[in-house]
């Protein structure tokens, strides 16, 4: 089986505390550390674990800068067999719509059985690989927290409320996004990333791809980002004071409002 | 006839001479011993280098004090008395065995310097050691057999018990020491009747009762029983040098071995392969031990050495909590995975990834590398290393737990295990109350003669960030110029280069020796003994390294800091010795002595305390991988600190400050137990 | 005029709560915007939902298929294709299905997209402002989305008032014949219900946690209470699970599970660096300790010092009584 995994480089939620530059209108990323998004990390695994039950290859493909390669080159570390850098100034500001469409021109060159996205990235939209499947148009099921491999086809499961899952057959080539919890990946360490310090990643722009510049970046965005802003939530908890019958009373109130009854 | 016939010239129904199997009997046996020998080789020889020629003095004086003097047997102490008496008795009696081998071949046969007054004094001894022997033989055997012993119980994963081998073998050396005995006393008792020469034996000596027994036995018995035992004793000799390599009682052999080339430095982990600098290892295809002829060839020797003894895995703390390690049950797993690999006779097997074979991953990451199990073994068996292996081995192939690749993955990004930001590093010096009295230096501004190396537990965790400021305190008052090296510091590597991941371990290291270098320092102090134990052993190039409690002792010593009296003489004070610290380090005089500078101060000691004591299961990454198990060992010292008496804890750890005041919780005893911290201890009670 | 069209989910004939917070988000977009419930499905459910609808949307479509009958993202997206206008301006809820349809449906209808967003602040020209978060949660952003051909977007449930019901008489158009070709290369099979008995805390939207402050395995009964008058699973920090008193799989933090809850409940919970790690996603935290020191009230959003043996059997029967 081929299998395409779109990853991308994100700044990592365990090990920064975010907040906001002095100008106030981008987070302050002088301290940021980055690595692959988690839930690309898992459908990287999955794919590595397909490939070794039914054989194939599994190549990781980013949008991004320099910077991006490392992650492909960490996913390369852990089994990937190939990996692919889409970069050019002209894709910069792209939103959701606009970085599918770049995908869409390299993974329609390969003949990729299974396409591979994690479900959501930094900014929680879980966009991409829905849009690259209709593109391309190819069935697409989110959050998928099992794959059976069969003959043409698979059948996948999805986490769906209540904890329950949803199962479906796909016929292939099909896009899925992947969930986390779907499998245990495997730890890479610096002797890993070390030993594919070397292998060559192909970087491609928008003349490779034959992309028109006006399509993606920023001029083709239709969402755009203006600013981040941290609400105002005051310092600590806010302490509830009064009778324990009023105290409650106000608990309530906020546990309505935020969804909690 | 004028003397008996000894087993030279005796002849079998006066046709077949005896000697022939005299002769037979010792080819057959060392042909064979030999054979199984060089089988038994093979492994070793296809094994990995290990570099045990280094520190030859230190090497022969564990052979002097661990394998002749027998020191370590005594921790238990009726088990240790009969095994001294039965080793010395092997050692005597080596001399006897000789003789009597060659004594089949030439009757009356003495070695060589062996005759005269030597040679009596020398029987006199080696009569009473037989008999020691073949008592202490009986005692193992009734204790073995009948009261059984908890620690070689074998737990039914584990497959069947050991103890018929055992017993076996206790047999095997009675029936020599009888048989000999016998064949010496049916001469004497022969010699006695004949000429009425009577030869003055050990009294009450196996030798001299026996000829009490036979003294009127008809002669054609005598002659017989001599003969008998004669050729008795030499197939259970030789019987007994060929079954030696087959199970537990090859450490007869190997023992002399493994102890020469047991562990002489203590706290420091093996390098991934021996011969390859840390350079090259980029270059080697694969890290750690993923078969078993990854192993080094002291490993398997290890292996063989093996006496089944288990007392391992009864000092083993997470035996103790019920996780699934038991070290006794590393090495006998592995010494019958050689043993079936490589047959006696037939092809050598190929081997298996061991973590699917015989380990299971839980098993190996059970381990807090606290080091009671090298402690306590006689015959210089080592784990740490082969665990570390092991783990190398296992983050080779990626089987990390997850919970343990979210820490990697921060140290990696971070520099410490909880990815908090490295400018948060030096946060504790910001706390209102200390900052008001006390500034620290940080080295990249400014110079000072010591370095506080802190280490990542005390820097971020909010309790622990308390030692920090004591320490400061502590070494200010004691007038110690003293910097720190603030966000440059790196976690130092101590749990990350024993969980295998050595790549992540080298670049800490790196790190930190270059700024530890930048700064200038000429000495460095650290109140965590993690830290201590990896600046010491593990880096190079580095100024001598100090725990809190060598300075805190030495400055009392010289005056330069005075004790109060105590504050709370109401409680009772016990210290438990951190692992590192005090078994790894041998550090376990200064904390006390501190301790009981303090007067007044009520302190008790644990039964399992100094190279005893027991790990409270701390070991960094450990707060964030969980193995199964049934009791917390924190719990369980907690619980030993309150048998002993005690109303308060005093650590010198940062890690076993948390687990023991976990612990504590858990085991529902707080307000009668407290966990106090040596650094907060001492500074209370400074001027 | 704008048009707005909004996805009504439903189960077992019952509209889920999204469905009265649309009007609330429609207006935040373009008060004067058209808004049209869509309802999709097969049978008398369908049918039912679509005239609760009407109590509360001027306009009701309803497409009524076989092939829909369950909620095929890949099959609705054919329908919703075929019976939108160009420049539709579609809502659906931030849930499991919403992600499922969303991306794909604004590829086809050639329009922007929007998730997870939990405010709005108006349209401008055509450029609609609104608000979403990124990183778990951790900070909030402004989007600009250029709406001039419509566009798709997922709103965050919980984020919008939900309004009162009733007075809207809207009625329903049956569009079901204009579906098209609703032909799919995926094909629903069967739900796997999640394991009986098995309390997975890492699905639950609000979680009862317990500490240390419980003080004794008798007293988790009330937490469970609580969690029953809450609609909510129990959880707990390790000392919890040290002692024997919950399964492992009921402990949250770093060497247990990691929780994305609504709602937290902290109760007795001290707050550690090792439990605290378990929780993501920025829930809405609610501590409650006796000690005012805990480190737990730093990172909680409401504090409240008391006793949790006293506190929650209070708060259950308060809850109980709404």
């Amino acid at each position: 089986m081929e299998i395409l995994v779109c990853v991308k480089r994100v700044p990592d939620t365990a090990e920064n505390e975010f907040e906001l530059n002095s100008a106030g209108n981008d987070l302050d990323r002088d301290d940021l550390v980055y690595s692959v998004n988690e839930w690309d990390n898992y459908a990287v695994e999955e794919a590595i674990q397909i490939v070794d039950k039914v054989g194939g290859s599994v190549t990781v493909i980013t949008v991004g800068d320099d910077e991006s390669e490392e992650v492909l080159r960490r996913e390369m570390a852990m089994g990937a067999n190939n990996g692919i850098l889409l970069s050019d100034d002209a894709f910069e500001g792209s939103d959701g719509k606009g970085i599918a469409t770049i995908l869409k021109t390299e993974a329609q060159k390969g003949n990729y059985d299974l396409i591979l996205s994690g479900a959501q990235a930094d900014e929680g939209a879980g966009q991409v690989g829905g849009m690259l499947a209709a593109m391309l148009d190819y069935p697409y099921a989110s959050l998928v927290n099992k794959i059976e491999v069969g003959d043409g086809k698979i059948t996948v499961g999805r986490e769906i409320e209540g904890g329950n899952q949803e199962m479906n057959e796909m016929q292939l080539p099909c896009v899925l996004s992947i969930q986390t919890g779907i499998n245990e990946p495997r730890y890479v360490g610096i002797r890993g990333i070390r030993k594919v310090a070397s292998v060559d990643i192909p970087v491609k722009g928008a003349d490779d791809l034959g992309i028109d510049a006006g399509s993606v970046g920023k001029k083709g965005a239709k969402t755009k980002r203006v600013d981040y802003f941290v609400p105002d939530m005051g310092e600590g908890a806010e302490m509830l004071e009064g009778s324990t019958d009023e105290i409650i009373e106000k608990l309530i109130e906020k546990l309505k409002a935020k969804g909690g009854l | 006839m004028t003397s008996i016939i000894g087993p030279a010239s005796f002849k079998f129904f006066g046709i077949f001479p005896a000697a022939i199997l005299s002769f037979v009997l010792p080819v057959i046996g060392i042909g064979l011993f030999a054979y199984i020998m060089v089988r038994r080789i093979a492994p070793l020889v296809r094994a990995n280098p290990d570099n045990r020629f280094d520190h030859i003095g230190l090497r022969v004086k564990n052979l002097i004090f661990v394998w002749l003097g027998q020191m370590r047997q005594p921790r238990y102490m009726l088990a240790g008395v009969l095994h001294i008496c039965i080793f010395a008795g092997f050692l005597i009696l080596s001399i006897r065995s000789t003789s009597l081998v060659i004594i089949g071949l030439s009757d009356g046969f003495v070695l060589p310097g062996f005759g005269g007054f030597l040679g009596d004094i020398y029987n006199f001894i080696k009569d009473y050691a037989a008999t020691i022997v073949l008592i202490a033989c009986i005692i193992a055997a009734v204790r073995r057999g009948i009261f059984k012993p908890g620690r070689y119980a074998v737990p039914e994963k584990y497959g069947k018990d050991h103890t018929s081998e055992a017993v076996f073998v206790l047999g095997i050396i009675s029936t020599l020491m009888i048989s000999e005995s016998l064949f010496e006393a049916s001469e004497l008792a022969y010699e006695f009747q004949h000429t009425g020469q009577e030869h003055f034996l050990a009294p009450l000596s196996l030798v001299w009762i026996f000829r009490g027994i036979f003294a009127s036995a008809p002669q054609n018995v005598l002659q017989g029983l001599h003969i008998f035992t004669y050729f008795v004793h030499d197939l259970t000799f030789f019987f007994f040098l060929c079954f030696l390599p087959l199970g537990k009682h090859f450490h007869v052999i190997t023992s002399v071995f493994n102890v020469f080339f047991m562990r002489v430095q203590k706290g420091k982990i093996k390098p991934v392969m021996h011969g390859v600098s840390d350079d090259k290892l980029d270059d080697l295809e694969s890290f750690g031990v993923k078969k078993l002829e990854d192993f080094t060839w002291k490993h398997m020797l290890d292996f063989y050495s093996c006496a089944d003894c288990g007392r391992c895995s009864d000092h083993c703390p997470a035996n103790a909590a019920g996780r699934p390690l038991s070290p006794r049950f590393i090495t006998i797993k592995a010494r019958d995975l050689i043993f079936k690999n490589y047959p006696l006779s037939g092809e050598i097997y190929k081997s298996n990834l061991l973590v699917e074979d015989i380990y299971t991953e839980d098993e190996i990451w059970s381990c807090t590398t606290c080091g009671a199990c090298e402690e306590e073994c006689p015959l210089g068996i080592e784990y740490i290393d082969k665990m570390v292996d092991l783990r190398r081995g296992m983050v080779d192939e990626g089987m990390v737990p997850q919970s343990l690749q979210k820490s990697l993955k921060a140290l990696e990004k971070r520099g410490n295990p909880y990815g908090k930001m490295e400018k948060k590093r030096a946060d504790w010096t910001k706390d209102k109350e200390f900052k008001a009295s006390w500034q620290i230096k940080d080295l990249a501004k400014d110079k000072a003669d010591t370095l506080y190396f802190v280490d990542s537990i005390t820097s971020y965790d909010d309790d622990m960030q308390d030692i920090a400021r004591r320490t400061s305190i502590i070494l200010k008052k004691a007038g110690i110029d003293f910097g720190i090296l603030g966000k440059k510091e790196k976690d130092s590597g101590n749990e990350v280069l024993r969980f295998g991941e050595e790549m992540l371990y080298q670049d800490l290291k790196d790190q930190n020796i270059e700024t530890i270098t930048q700064s200038g320092v000429k000495q460095i102090v650290t109140a965590d003994p993690h830290a201590y134990n990896a600046l010491k052993n593990d880096y190079a190039n580095l100024p001598p390294v100090k725990h809190i409690s060598q300075v805190v002792a030495q400055k009392i010593g010289t005056g330069e800091l005075d004790l109060k009296p105590c504050q709370n003489p109401e409680k009772v004070y016990v210290y438990h010795d951190p692992c590192y610290l005090g078994r790894h380090n041998g550090i376990y005089e200064d904390p006390r002595q501190a301790l009981d500078a303090i007067d007044g101060l009520t302190r008790v000691e644990l039964e399992k305390s100094r190279d005893r004591s027991f790990c409270c299961g701390g070991g960094g990454l450990m707060l964030f991988y969980e193995p199964e198990e049934e009791t917390r060992m924190g719990v369980l010292r907690v619980n030993m600190a309150a048998e002993a008496g005690a109303t308060v804890i005093v650590t010198a750890c940062p890690f076993c400050l948390v687990n023991i005041q976990d612990a504590i919780k858990v085991a529902g005893k707080e307000g009668e137990m407290e966990a106090l911290d040596f650094t907060k201890l001492i500074e209370q009670h400074l001027f | 005029m704008t048009q707005i069209f909004a996805y009504i989910p439903f189960n077992n004939g019952v509209a889920e709560d999204i469905a009265l917070e649309y009007p609330s988000a429609a207006g935040k977009i373009d008060a004067g915007a058209s808004l049209t419930a869509v309802v999709t499905g097969s049978g008398p459910d369908l049918d039912k939902v679509a005239n609760d609808m009407t109590s509360i949307y001027s306009q009701v479509i309803k497409i009524d298929h076989a092939d829909l009958a369950y909620p095929n993202a890949d099959i609705v997206r054919k329908a919703l294709k075929n019976i939108l206008p160009s420049d539709a301006v579609f809502l659906i809820a931030h849930n499991t299905f919403g992600m499922d349809l969303g991306p794909g449906l604004s590829v086809k209808l050639d329009c922007a997209y929007a998730a997870d967003i939990v405010d709005f602040e108006g349209i401008d020209g055509t450029t609609l402002k609104a608000v979403r978060q990124e990183l778990g949660g951790a900070v909030s952003t402004h989007v600009a989305i250029d709406i001039a051909s419509g566009a798709v977007m997922t709103v965050r449930p919980g984020s919008f008032a939900p309004v009162e019901g009733g007075s809207a008489n809207g009625s329903v158009v049956d569009k079901s014949g204009e579906a098209g070709d609703l032909s799919s290369k995926r094909k629903f099979l069967e739900i796997v219900a999640a394991e009986v008995g098995d309390v997975d805390i890492t699905k639950s939207d609000v979680l009862v946690s317990i500490g240390r402050g419980i003080e004794d395995e008798d007293n988790i009964e009330i937490a469970q209470e609580l969690a029953e008058a809450m609609n909510a699973v129990v959880s707990c920090s390790r000392p919890i699970v040290d002692a024997k008193w919950l399964e492992k799989s009921r402990q949250v933090g770093t060497s247990g599970q990691t929780v994305k809850p609504k709602v937290y409940m902290a109760m007795g919970i001290s707050g550690s660096f090792q439990h605290l790690g378990g929780i993501k996603g920025n829930p809405f935290i609610v501590a409650v300790n006796k000690n005012p020191k805990a480190p737990i009230f730093q990172v909680a959003d409401v504090g409240i010092v008391e006793d949790i043996l006293d506190f929650m059997p209070e708060l259950t029967e308060t809850i109980n009584d709404l």
